[in-house]
């Protein structure tokens, strides 16, 4: 009975001892994880780790952190992608591949869960950490704690999903787990609770970031920075960050509900006693599109600065700019139903779905024209950052042409659930959001870590990525048109092989971008004296967060800047100035007001993590306990009124003064 | 030092204006959770579900008795407030606990209604509409149970930490919290349970 109690459902054969792959994986896993505390042990390293790192409620450093979970857990996305089309590549006819069913299930599954939930969202915290705060003249985020304990509960996510691959499985349901499959009458196994249970807590983290970053947009802008005087990727993190706002209470009612399904023998979503399966598409939808702008919105920030910067000329119709994406930010919530057109719901539903659809073209047209007029005539240097932009431009064209295309219901119903579709959602996203985020990474990489990226390995990574994409995904649209549909594990046609081989070359290219990248990062790393950013000013930027040293100071600006136009820093140099400074403001250092660094956030997402583990296995003792510990985290930490502390002014003028040596 | 300390109040005063707008956002998205789960009671109870209905087995005069003791401690908890304001720290404490009593027996009535339509056989695992019920409610229910622990807590924390900015910013928080149950409350006993009724 006690061992019911602690250990729950968990036994020893939860762990697949005889699958090669997945114990093969599980080792690399572990021996990296020890390898890497081993190496922090070496080095005697642990409290640096520890006060600099984890209890850190700075925002470039747990933007540093966020970059780093994205970055690690795109290795396990990637390696995915490699299993299914190296499978995929060979699973024709007779061959039946080397990959089971039930596994090959579990791997499209993670796949896609990983990149959005465990890359793209990582990742796009990370731009917003670096940058947001500096960009609007600010010291911190609004609620810097928070911010901490957001990180982590993301960070706890990540890993509640990747356990998944060696204690018990994950779920094989797809990444958005529709039931009644992912019900306990079909899906049994542990696998959808990791799916819930994972995505649950880093989806309260994002949610708690959200609100993190709208007030500190609204609220803690410097002073004379009006909203029209925002640039604009502060506008497109204020636009996304309300969208997760309104999206992801959906998505946690949602997950819960199929919990209950699971845990307690609900009927939200079975097949009978009034269950309603449609119900959960519908719910699932209304989160899952405005997820997607959620996430190409910043990377359309990103463009717009990058742009405007590497064509040194004022980013080109800034009003319409704003306006466009505030439309996109409306229009993203009337279009679910796109997702599912095959539901029956008639042809006037589906007709005004299918223009809602279209209509967003139109001001996502108004923003590639805007980002085209900006490079006109302006004087283009085509680094890294500049790179990813142009191959922005065509790819994200054709995932936007083929999503208008999918967006007419007809058509749909020939394409959906097809490699087509496959083809549409990676074209955008890879094209769109993850060509952004490298492009903003390499962009502000100079300003977090004080040295810039190498430009020659860049170029490599890039040219790889882009002709990589291509040859791994127009394969996919031909096959879809062709009838080849999405999750297929073995075809008997063996027709469809060649293109899937080309696709799996494809596949092969993008690794060694992938591979070029680390290369990229390892060189730059090894050069970092010649790569210095001294000036703080890398590429002649425009905007706030060139003005400060680079890296910023823990303080990121010693006397808040006051602004009077957009682009403040751009006029202040035409007008010979070097800084947003007011006159004489300069010499007159004060202390500055910082928050301590806290050990709670940590501590907090830990035990959150534990309890996600428990629920999944329905450990109870163990459930409670970290229950427990959590709220006894938080009514210790409401006792501590000393949060934060003072930077002496004397501090503060020494950092401003060796910033000042090096630069001249 | 007295710089420092200028600086400092200026500081508070500007963080908590941020602080409460923050708050603010927290009961923006609780509301759309709490509109997701009306929206699934909504569909779930639409005419022609399977299985019993609520309506054979709600006691109006009891969910109204429930309503009154939700609302008359909103009441108590702005009594509580103005106290805050005028720094009566035993006052305070007093209207908060009149608070947490009102709320508990409100907590105390609805295990009951739950247990009793349990007795009755209307339990959450026997269709879509009694699952959307139990979830509906219970939520709010849940809610208004942390709010219950959080009022609590409040007064024990209030005799050590006094009244000061930062237990004044988080008693606004509590108090948003809880007219926000109220709010949500009404929708409950209107469409829930007078829409149910018909």
């Amino acid at each position: 009975m006690l061992e019911k109690l602690i250990f729950g459902n968990l036994t020893l054969s939860a762990i697949p001892f005889d699958s090669g792959i997945i114990m093969g994986a599980g080792l690399f896993m572990a021996i990296f994880f020890f390898g890497v505390l081993g190496y922090i042990t070496y080095e005697k390293k642990w409290s640096y780790v520890w006060h600099d790192w984890v209890t850190s409620v700075d925002h470039k450093k747990i933007g540093i952190m966020y970059l780093m979970l994205a970055t690690v857990m795109l290795l396990r996305g990637f390696s995915d992608a490699i299993l299914m089309r190296s499978q995929q590549a060979l699973a024709a006819g007779t061959s039946t591949g080397y990959l089971p069913p039930s596994h090959y299930d579990q791997i499209f599954s993670a796949h896609g869960v990983i990149m959005i939930f465990f890359v793209a969202m990582p990742f796009m915290f990370a731009l917003l950490n670096m940058v947001v705060p500096l960009q609007i003249g600010a010291r911190d985020v609004a609620y810097p704690y928070l911010n901490s304990l957001s990180f982590w509960l993301t960070f706890v996510g990540a890993m509640l999903c990747n356990a998944s691959l060696v204690i018990g499985d994950f779920a094989g349901t797809g990444w958005l787990a529709y039931p009644p499959l992912s019900g306990l009458y079909y899906s049994p196994g542990v696998g959808v609770d990791y799916f819930i249970w994972s995505l649950q807590i880093a989806g309260v983290g994002t949610l708690l970031a959200s609100i993190n970053f709208i007030v500190t947009i609204v609220k803690m802008r410097c002073k004379g920075m009006t909203l029209m005087k925002m640039p604009v990727f502060v506008w497109s993190v204020l636009c996304s960050m309300i969208l997760v706002a309104l999206a992801f209470p959906v998505l946690t009612v949602t997950l819960a509900l199929l919990a209950l399904d699971r845990m307690l023998g609900m009927h939200f979503f079975t097949d009978f006693a009034g269950g309603n399966v449609m119900m959960y598409v519908n719910l699932i939808w209304i989160w899952g599109h405005p997820e997607v702008y959620i996430l190409i919105l910043p990377a359309f920030g990103v463009f717009s600065e990058v742009v405007a910067t590497f064509s040194q000329k004022k980013l080109f119709g800034y009003t319409t700019m704003v306006y466009a994406m505030a439309i996109i930010t409306v229009l993203s919530f009337i279009v679910w139903l796109h997702h599912f057109f095959t539901m029956g719901a008639g042809a006037d539903v589906n007709a005004f779905f299918g223009i809602a659809t279209m209509v967003i073209a139109i001001p996502t047209g108004v923003k590639v024209f805007n980002w085209l007029f900006t490079m006109y005539k302006g004087r283009i240097i085509l680094a890294t950052p500049m790179l990813w932009v142009t191959a922005f431009f065509t790819t994200f064209a054709i995932g936007g042409m083929t999503g208008v295309m999918l967006a007419v219901p007809p058509v749909d119903f020939q394409m959906h659930n097809s490699l087509f579709l496959v083809a549409h959602f990676h074209n955008v996203i890879i094209g769109g959001v993850l060509f952004g985020y490298f492009a903003g990474v390499i962009y502000w990489f100079p300003k977090v870590f004080g040295f810039r990226l190498d430009e020659t390995w860049g170029k490599w990574a890039f040219a790889f990525w882009v002709t990589g994409f291509y040859i791994a995904f127009m394969p996919l649209y031909i096959l879809g048109l062709s009838g080849f549909m999405r999750r297929v594990n073995h075809y008997a046609n063996t027709m469809y092989q060649p293109y899937l081989i080309v696709a799996a070359i494809g596949t092969a290219i993008i690794f060694m971008g992938i591979v070029t990248q680390l290369i990229q990062l390892y060189v730059s790393i090894k050069n970092r004296d010649a790569l210095r950013d001294k000036t703080g000013d890398m590429w002649n930027g425009r905007t706030l967060e060139w003005t400060v040293s680079s890296p910023a100071p823990i303080y990121n600006f010693a006397i808040l800047p006051t602004v009077c136009e957009l682009d403040p820093f751009w006029a202040a140099k035409e007008a010979g100035r070097h800084t947003c400074l007011p006159d004489g403001a300069e010499r007159h250092y004060q202390p500055i007001h910082l928050p301590k660094n806290t050990p709670a956030g940590f501590i907090i997402a830990l035990f959150t993590g534990i309890l996600g583990f428990s629920l999944v296995w329905q450990m109870w003792i163990p459930g409670v306990v970290s229950f427990v510990v959590i709220i006894a985290t938080i009514i210790v930490k409401s006792f501590n009124t000393h949060t934060d502390y003072y930077l002496d002014a004397e501090t503060v003028k020494q950092t401003e003064l060796a910033h000042m040596r090096e630069a001249v | 030092m007295e710089a420092e300390r200028v600086l400092e109040v200026h500081h508070q005063h500007e963080t908590d204006a941020a602080d409460v707008f923050g708050f603010w956002l927290y009961i923006l998205t609780d509301c759309i959770l709490f509109g997701s789960l009306f929206a699934t009671f909504i569909v779930l109870n639409a005419p022609g579900a399977p299985g019993a209905m609520l309506k054979n087995y709600m006691d109006l005069k009891d969910v109204m008795l429930e309503t009154f003791l939700l609302l008359a401690s909103n009441f108590t908890f702005c009594l509580a407030a103005l106290n805050l304001n005028k720094n009566k720290l035993l006052n305070v404490q007093v209207w908060l606990m009149a608070t947490f009593m009102l709320g508990a027996s409100f907590i105390a009535m609805e295990l009951k209604e739950f247990r009793y339509l349990a007795s009755v056989g209307f339990r959450w695992d026997i269709s879509g509409q009694a699952s959307s019920f139990f979830t509906l409610v219970g939520t709010h229910g849940l809610h208004v149970s942390i709010g219950l622990c959080w009022i609590l807590f409040t007064i024990f924390q209030l005799s050590f930490l006094k009244i000061t900015h930062i237990t004044k910013r988080r008693m606004t928080y509590l108090g948003l919290f809880w007219n926000f149950l109220d709010i949500v409350w009404i929708f409950v006993f209107t469409i829930v349970y007078l829409v149910g009724a018909i």
